[in-house]
């Protein structure tokens, strides 16, 4: 997974508030939580697959997801299923709309020519 | 989650996380191999790929539930420690060379600390002050005390009208007899003014202070003990409050016990005793005593001087001198305060002595610590390809970075606890061998201070050596299969010349350190130079005895008995001569001294210089070796008939009358009342104060003679000491014999401070001998480690080009000349450290001025010849290493490489 144009360095928290939202819509192991992160995304976001563990433990010391070992149904191995909690869901809640507030900020200083020509 | 949970739980967790990430890719495989038709062993390989390094995943998820800095620094050090444990030989001497530096530091800083930063152990220390006078206008005393003392018609003057002080009083130290015992005994007194323990104001451990009451002249008699008298001689008896003990003949009161550790001022005593003025006997003179006081809260000292400038004009209107003069001739004296803080009074010139030695041990400290950077550099070397390899798992810059400094860091802190214990005994030497004169020598212990700066000192040399091996293992950032393959050349040589700089660095410092301890050997050659006014110091056993005038109140039955000392003292077989004096030369007793007058000279009362008075007995010169210049020694006849003759020094005799022959039959007196008194002999120069003082001007009187301050009533001296010549001086029988000889006279009379004129003479040398000792060990040790350094260097050279010297040896370069060029770089290197460390010198010698005596802080004899001894030694230390040149064979070693 080579640097390229298209993916950039994501800020601190970005990836933490991708999977919170993931789970928020279902519980998910962290090989499909990879999946549905580059599926969505339209793989616009290179994330490294590893990458996505150390925030997963964050979040669990955290206390904002928990998990539980299980056999999945669809490929009948064992795997760890996180799900998040109601704190996880206040948090990202939070989140989104200071996240909202930046992005807003940002493409203010941008100008709206630029945002028009862009989009 | 409770820390006691987590990590208890941490194995489990880290056991989930292993599976989880191998499920992971497992499962990433699987679906490669089934979407992308690639055999398990390619789809693996993508599957780590898309992945990342799994290893470094999983530590920095471990890290999630770590403290990381903490953890990750104890694994680094575990990992150092198991390093070390594989290479106990550089373990060994890294310990060595830490623990002894620092060590040596904190041996030392703790008696700077002791000495010199602790405040002083009594109440709010900063408000007291030692009262002194500046006398620019008293000729002559300048040449023999710090300044102008008080007088006690000064004390009253100041206790009376001051507005500065909260309490002021004065204090002399001397000796007395304590009889009706056991033996009798002579034991220190000071004797004490109302306000003295007022102004110290530390509470007795038993009993009662003196109190004013106690100070009222003829009151009821009383004493304080110290804490080490009373343990010694009541064994710490709390009964012992209330009862009588003979203090020179009198009977006094025990009223009290001050507590362990308490001193006046600086001194150490045995007995305090009031001191009881009688306002209505006293003069304006006596200017004997010290001061004390303690300033009211806020005032400054400036402020306290000009209030005792206020009072000296109280103090001439209010007294005179008794010999009808005008009191006010005390203004030709030109006295004003020169009040210093009480810290200063008591740590007087070591203060210097003691910032060189902390100087002195910090270089050696950077000299090692310089020492351990190149060994470390050298491991660095060894470590290339393992650092290598850790880059190439995912080591970052700064991990590695850590990795070297924690080792460092281990390294310091061990050495640093092995220093303390090398402290503990570092600290015993010194003691042992510095002045014992050393003030404060009972406070000094290991303090929570100290061990702070052990650990500082750690830290900081453990930064300084680290950092230089942090850059180096940081800086090549060579790939794997470079390191594997070996050495750089490039990597090398930038190594070699930090190793040359350390090196420069090594020689400059070692310099500075030579150039001093060179400059002190100068010095105590300069003062061993000088002729002190004695001579065969070590056979001349001096001894004191005092003969209490409640006792003997009578000067001719007192003068008989010393008489009779003197001549069963003469008769102890072995002993060549004898006679005996008020002051012996050495003693730090501050002597007797006033003024004369001259017959034929201007002599207005006060004009006059200050000379120093001692009082001596007919062959008191003889038995100490004193030449006598001119003239003739007293006989027992001249004293006993009083005839009004005196001897004055070489010095005296020339500055008064121009030359020693010419003041044979002139005539001198102190007081104008005083009939003239003919000098009869002149001695050579004594110095009194020490071989590094000036000789003061002095006058002999007979030891019996007429007081011309009392009316010209007889009196002698009730306490003397006696100087025996004598082959036997120092044994253990002479002391023996001497002690009957003085008992055989009076049973009751101590005999006190027996040493010999040796003694005494390298006592006055201590500081300068100390001081020599300690920048000529840390000299030494420079020394010592710059030549390991210069060593080092040399043969890693040599060992790097093994390969270069075949090529030129196959090319017909002879040994000699290749043995040269190793040599040569060597004093190339130690030029530029030499250039460098004279520069440095040059400045840091200044420091020394206060120390140094007869010899200049730039003394060209110093500042030739250490370079050369340097010079020689760098060719000695690098012609070793590069002599194994000649042992290179040309085809060896161009087939090895």
């Amino acid at each position: 997974m080579e640097n390229s144009n298209t993916s950039r360095d994501l800020f601190p928290g970005a990836l933490e508030m991708m999977i919170l939202e993931s789970l928020r819509r279902q519980p998910a192991h962290g090989y499909a939580l990879v999946q549905h992160i580059q599926q969505c995304s339209k793989n616009l976001l290179q994330v490294e697959e590893g990458s996505l563990y150390p925030a997963l433990q964050r979040l669990l010391k955290a206390k904002l997801v928990k998990a539980e070992w299980t056999i999945s149904p669809s490929t009948n191995r064992r795997v760890r299923i996180y799900e998040i909690t109601k704190a996880g869901l206040d948090h990202l809640e939070c989140e989104i709309s200071s996240f909202d507030r930046m992005l807003e900020g940002i493409q203010m200083v941008l100008g709206p020519e630029r945002r028009t020509a862009d989009s | 989650m409770g820390w006691m949970e987590r990590v208890f739980r941490r194995r489990r967790l880290y056991g989930e996380l292993a599976d989880e990430i191998g499920e992971h890719i497992e499962e990433k495989t699987e679906e490669l191999m089934r979407l992308e038709n690639l055999s398990r062993s390619e789809a693996r390989q993508a599957a780590l790929r898309a992945f990342g390094n799994p290893t470094l995943v999983q530590t920095r998820s471990r890290e999630v539930w770590e403290w990381p800095g903490f953890e990750s620094l104890f694994a680094d050090l575990k990992f150092a420690l198991r390093r070390l444990r594989k290479s106990p030989g550089f373990g060994i001497t890294v310990l060595l060379t830490l623990a002894i530096g620092i060590g040596a530091n904190t041996a030392v800083f703790t008696v700077v600390n002791s000495i010199l930063l602790k405040p002083l152990p009594y109440p709010q220390p900063e408000q007291l002050v030692a009262v002194w006078l500046h006398a620019p206008g008293a000729a002559g005393l300048t040449n023999f005390t710090e300044g102008l003392r008080l007088s006690p018609s000064m004390y009253l003057t100041f206790a009376e009208h001051n507005r500065t002080l909260q309490s002021i009083g004065v204090w002399i130290s001397g000796t007395a007899n304590v009889t009706r015992i056991a033996n009798p005994e002579e034991v220190h007194t000071t004797f004490i003014s109302d306000g003295v323990l007022q102004t110290l104001n530390v509470p007795p451990a038993a009993g009662r202070w003196i109190l004013t009451a106690d100070q009222a002249p003829h009151s009821h008699e009383v004493v304080m003990l110290s804490y080490g008298y009373w343990q010694r001689r009541f064994g710490g008896d709390r009964s012992v409050i209330g009862r009588n003990i003979e203090v020179d003949s009198m009977t006094r009161e025990i009223v009290g016990v001050m507590p362990r550790g308490f001193e006046v001022v600086n001194q150490d005593f045995d007995l305090l005793i009031p001191l009881a003025f009688d306002p209505r006997h006293q003069i304006l003179a006596g200017f004997g005593f010290n001061g004390i006081a303690r300033l009211k809260p806020g005032v400054t000292i400036g402020e306290a001087d000009a209030d005792i400038g206020r009072m000296l004009n109280i103090w001439m209107d209010s007294w005179t001198n008794g010999d009808g003069g005008d009191p006010h001739f005390y203004k030709t004296w030109r006295i004003s305060g020169a009040i210093r803080p009480m810290k200063q009074q008591i740590i007087g010139n070591v203060g210097s002595v003691l910032w060189v030695v902390m100087g002195t041990i910090g270089v050696v400290m950077l000299i090692a610590c310089t020492n351990v950077a190149n060994l470390l550099l050298v491991r660095a070397d060894g470590r290339q390809q393992e650092l290598a390899i850790r880059t190439a798992l995912g080591a970052g810059r700064g991990r590695i970075v850590r990795d070297v400094l924690g080792e460092c860091v281990l390294l310091a802190l061990i050495g640093g606890v092995a220093g303390i214990g090398i402290a503990m005994g570092g600290l015993r030497l010194l003691t042992a061998i510095g002045p014992t004169n050393l003030p404060r020598l009972h406070e000094i212990a290991l303090d929570v201070r100290s061990i702070a700066f052990t650990l500082v000192l750690s830290a900081v040399s453990a930064l300084l050596f680290g950092t230089v091996a942090a850059l180096k293992s940081m800086r090549p950032a060579v790939s794997l299969s470079h390191a594997s393959a070996g050495r750089t050349a490039s990597a090398s040589r930038e190594r070699q010349r930090m190793r040359n700089m350390l090196v420069v660095a090594q020689v400059a410092m070692a310099m500075v350190l030579l150039i001093s301890a060179v400059l002190m050997i100068r010095t105590l050659e300069a003062l061993r130079g000088v002729d002190p006014g004695f001579a065969d110091a070590n056979h001349v056993q001096t001894l004191r005895v005092a003969i209490p005038r409640p006792l003997v109140p009578d000067a001719q039955t007192t003068l008989r008995l010393e008489n009779s000392i003197a001549d069963k003292l003469a008769a102890i077989p072995g002993v060549s001569s004898v006679g005996f004096a008020s002051d012996l030369p050495m003693v730090e007793i501050d002597p007797a001294w006033n003024n004369i007058s001259i017959e034929g000279k201007d002599d207005r009362p006060g004009s006059a210089p200050m000379r120093l008075f001692n009082y001596i007995s007919p062959g008191y010169f003889h038995s100490q070796g004193t030449r006598l210049v001119a003239g003739r020694d007293y006989t027992w006849d001249d004293i006993y008939v009083l005839r009004p003759v005196g001897i004055v020094s070489e010095n005296l005799a020339r500055e008064s009358w121009g030359s020693a022959q010419a003041a044979i039959g002139k005539h001198l007196r102190i007081m104008p009342l005083q009939p003239w008194v003919e000098v009869v002999g002149v001695a050579q120069d004594v110095h009194q104060n020490g071989v590094d003082a000036e000789a003061p001007a002095t006058v002999y009187w007979p030891v019996m003679w007429k007081l011309p301050w009392a009316n010209n009533a007889v009196d002698t001296e009730h306490a003397v000491s006696f100087a025996v010549h004598s082959d036997r001086a120092g044994t253990e029988s002479l002391l023996t014999e001497i002690q009957r000889a003085v008992w055989q006279v009076n049973g009751s009379l101590p005999v006190a401070s027996m040493q010999t004129m040796g003694e005494l003479y390298g006592r006055s040398m201590a500081r300068t001998s100390f001081t020599l000792v300690m920048l000529a060990v840390a000299g030494a040790m420079a020394l010592a480690l710059s030549l390991i350094g210069i060593y080092g260097v040399i043969s890693y050279a040599v060992s790097q080009r093994t390969r270069e010297i075949g090529i030129r040896m196959a090319l017909g370069a002879r040994k000699g000349a290749l043995r040269w060029m190793f040599v040569r770089s060597a004093l190339a290197l130690t030029g530029i450290g030499v250039v460098l460390g004279l520069g440095a010198a040059g400045v840091l010698a200044r420091t020394l001025r206060t120390l140094l005596f007869g010899v200049s802080p730039l003394d060209p004899v110093s500042f030739a010849a250490v370079p050369f001894i340097l010079a020689v030694a760098a060719v000695l230390a690098s012609f070793l290493p590069a002599s194994r040149v000649a042992a290179v064979n040309p085809v060896d070693a161009l087939k090895e490489q």
